[in-house]
């Protein structure tokens, strides 16, 4: 059990530029980090690093109080799961689990009793004679794991585990793997793509773009806090919509905003950076763009309309947002493609970000419910 | 996992070709060419040749002939060359084989290493494998081991040592290393593909499980290697029981029998001695050594290969 401390973390391939640096984070022993992003931002790269598979440029990494840039992956008292699992192909289950332990040079009952007793968590005692190439993708997973228990580690590093199963059989072992870390109580960092993955496990989500981090923080600060809208737009299945408008009034509680196109909209934000004719881009997720044929603020022509059975999402053009604005509605509720519709936001449902795409602090009622303040990079 | 689709995709296939009547007779009409043709180039040569061995035959007494039974084989087996020729037969290919698939492997890891110039050097290694060879025997034979104008004399000369007459003194030992430096590249060719083909994530779940070179070697490499390994020993077996052209230009099988191999001396028989009933014997002991080895060799490598496919 150790924390896990990056300061100033960079990397570089040969002589180009640093593809990434300055990333500083802190996590703290027994927590489960998620390191989320698109594809090439970096958070498989920052996790090698970690392990040791890949050289650090600059900065210090340090597990528990020890400075491990130097040290060999070995050493370093991590275990890693990779994607493909990377079972020994030729070892049976049980000498897969056993390697490890194997060249470190522990006698036959430390390792049998290991083995056995890493099986039994994942239960798979019962295969342990099999060879990788017999058994089902989940069972493999399950192995992986077993290898990276047996090691004892300090810190467990998965790197997208579950993106080879099928969607079934990810639900159940991400379920798993919320139960493995409340039983081992180890620190664990864990690299998805799948926002839900990182949404369900994670104690701190790391939110990684282009080599930087883009925003650290619970689950539920980086929803309803996004930094920026980089995060705001990745955290959240389907998107936030971005509506774009010019700043009318601003103070410190609230934001008034003319709507391109029309209309007018109040965000419960604090402006107090913004001067009205300021260019902004108004936040809201789906179940908070409602529609409304009394008072709309914005207006639409519906292009879609996805029934998923407990609800609809609705998908109109509007003048305001580049991409179509999306919407929850109820499932009972029939609209016509092509029909003009209208919405309206609540005001401390509102996001809003100033023209570099920084998020105003929100100063409603959703902060004092949801309790912590928005963290920053 | 790639082997798992594999799996599955042959779980679905449907069962082979459920035979209805009309189609059973096109299918065979259609595969009667192939048949007939390997009927034509194989199986007739062959009983061709049981039975030349079965009659007297010698080209330099053409009168002389008639069914003498089994007494070629009783010949065959009094000739003192014909165990020397098996037992030198059986030296050559174990020892190639086991150089070339050493050598092979010890160079496939090497040149699976980044460094300068990776791609001419393995260019290079490659190249014995084009040279005819002939030309590669003609090579060794005078520019490299003659014991007056070769490099190996020239070597030993400069550090003031006797040159040594190597196809002479070590004939067998100089047929191996040209034999070797041929074959080696084919094996290093075969093990290079497969160990590229190692799964790189494999190698980093061993290298955080604390394997140090040697044992990544030992218990990640070589065992990923055993396949192409099983492939290298069986193809290099089939061309090195029938290795000629080298002896021919090099030793003509001598000094003595020291270099006379089965084929060689088969060759003796029916061209330098026009005893073709003698010759066809021993290609018929030929074929039975090499159904002997290939029987080992089968149920040495059958598992190994059976594997592949069901992975």
């Amino acid at each position: 059990m150790a924390s896990v401390t990056l300061k100033n973390i960079s990397k570089r391939y040969g002589d180009s530029p640093e593809v990434m640096r300055d990333i500083n984070l802190d996590i703290a022993d027994g927590e489960f980090v998620v390191f989320v992003g698109p594809s090439g931002c970096g958070k498989s790269t920052l996790l090698r690093m970690i392990a040791g598979l890949e050289d650090i440029s600059g900065g210090d990494l340090a597990i528990g109080d020890e400075r491990v840039n130097d040290v060999p992956p070995s050493k370093r008292g991590i275990a890693m799961v990779f994607q493909s699992y990377a079972l020994y192909p030729h070892m049976s289950l049980y000498d897969n689990m056993a390697f490890g332990l194997k060249l470190a040079g522990k006698s036959k009952e430390e390792i049998h009793k290991a083995v056995t007793k890493a099986a039994a968590i994942l239960h798979i005692d019962h295969l342990l004679d099999r060879k990788p190439k017999a058994l089902s993708g989940g069972q493999r997973q399950r192995v992986a794991i077993g290898r990276a228990i047996t090691r004892e580690p300090k810190v467990f590093l998965f790197d997208e585990p579950l993106s080879n199963l099928d969607a079934a059989l990810r639900v159940k072992m991400r379920l798993e793997f919320s139960r493995l870390h409340q039983d081992l109580k180890t620190t664990m960092i864990y690299v998805t793509h799948d926002q839900v993955e990182a949404m369900t496990l994670a104690d701190k989500i790391v939110v990684l773009s282009a080599g930087r981090i883009e925003q650290v923080g619970s689950p539920k600060t980086l929803y309803h806090h996004p930094a920026n809208r980089f995060v705001a737009g990745f955290i959240g299945s389907p998107k936030m919509n971005f509506i774009d408008g010019v700043v009318a009034s601003a103070d410190n509680q609230n934001v008034v905003v003319d709507i391109k196109g029309g209309g007018r909209q109040t965000a419960c934000v604090n402006g107090e950076s913004l001067r009205p004719g300021d260019a902004v881009t108004l936040g809201v997720r789906p179940e908070y763009l409602q529609l409304d044929s009394e008072d709309p603020s914005i207006g639409g022509t519906v292009t879609t309309v996805e029934g998923l059975g407990d609800f609809s999402y609705l998908y109109a053009e509007s003048p305001a947002s580049e991409e179509p604005l999306v919407s929850r509605i109820p499932d009972t509720m029939e609209v016509a493609n092509s029909s003009r519709v209208g919405f309206s936001i609540k005001p401390h449902h509102c996001h809003l970000f100033n023209k570099e795409g920084l998020a105003m602090p929100r100063t409603t009622p959703a902060q004092s419910r949801n309790g912590s303040p928005a963290l920053t990079s | 996992m790639p082997s798992s689709a594999h799996t599955a995709l042959r779980a679905d296939a449907p069962p082979a070709q459920a035979a209805r009547g009309p189609g059973r007779w096109t299918q065979r009409w259609l595969m009667s060419p192939a048949v007939l043709s390997l009927l034509l180039w194989s199986v007739v040569p062959l009983l061709m040749t049981i039975w030349f061995s079965l009659i007297r035959y010698n080209l330099l007494s053409p009168d002389q002939t008639g069914f003498v039974g089994l007494d070629n084989y009783r010949f065959m087996w009094s000739d003192p060359s014909f165990f020397p020729s098996i037992f030198n037969t059986l030296v050559l290919t174990v020892s190639v084989l086991l150089i070339s698939v050493v050598g092979g492997v010890l160079l496939a890891v090497l040149f699976d290493q980044e460094f300068p110039g990776r791609g001419v050097a393995r260019l290079l290694v490659i190249a014995p494998f084009f040279v005819m060879p002939t030309v590669s025997a003609l090579i060794w034979k005078n520019m490299l081991l003659h014991p007056v104008y070769g490099l190996f004399a020239a070597a030993l000369h400069a550090v003031g040592l006797q040159p040594v007459d190597w196809l002479g003194e070590y004939p067998m030992f100089s047929i191996i290393l040209i034999v070797s430096w041929q074959w080696l590249p084919f094996a290093f060719l075969i093990l290079l593909t497969a160990i590229q083909s190692l799964d790189p994530e494999q190698k980093e779940a061993a290298q955080i499980d604390g394997a140090g070179p040697f044992s990544m070697f030992f218990y990640i490499v070589l065992p990923h290697l055993k396949r192409a390994i099983g492939v290298v020993v069986m193809i290099e077996t089939i061309f090195l029981l029938s290795i000629f052209a080298e002896i021919y230009t090099t030793t003509s099988g001598g000094p003595g029998t020291a270099t006379t191999t089965l084929s060689f001396l088969i060759y003796s028989l029916g061209l330098q001695q026009f005893d073709v009933g003698m010759a066809s014997t021993g290609g018929i002991l030929a074929v039975l050594l090499a159904n002997i080895v290939s029987v080992f060799l089968v149920r040495m490598l059958a598992n190994n290969l059976k594997g592949e496919n069901e992975r």
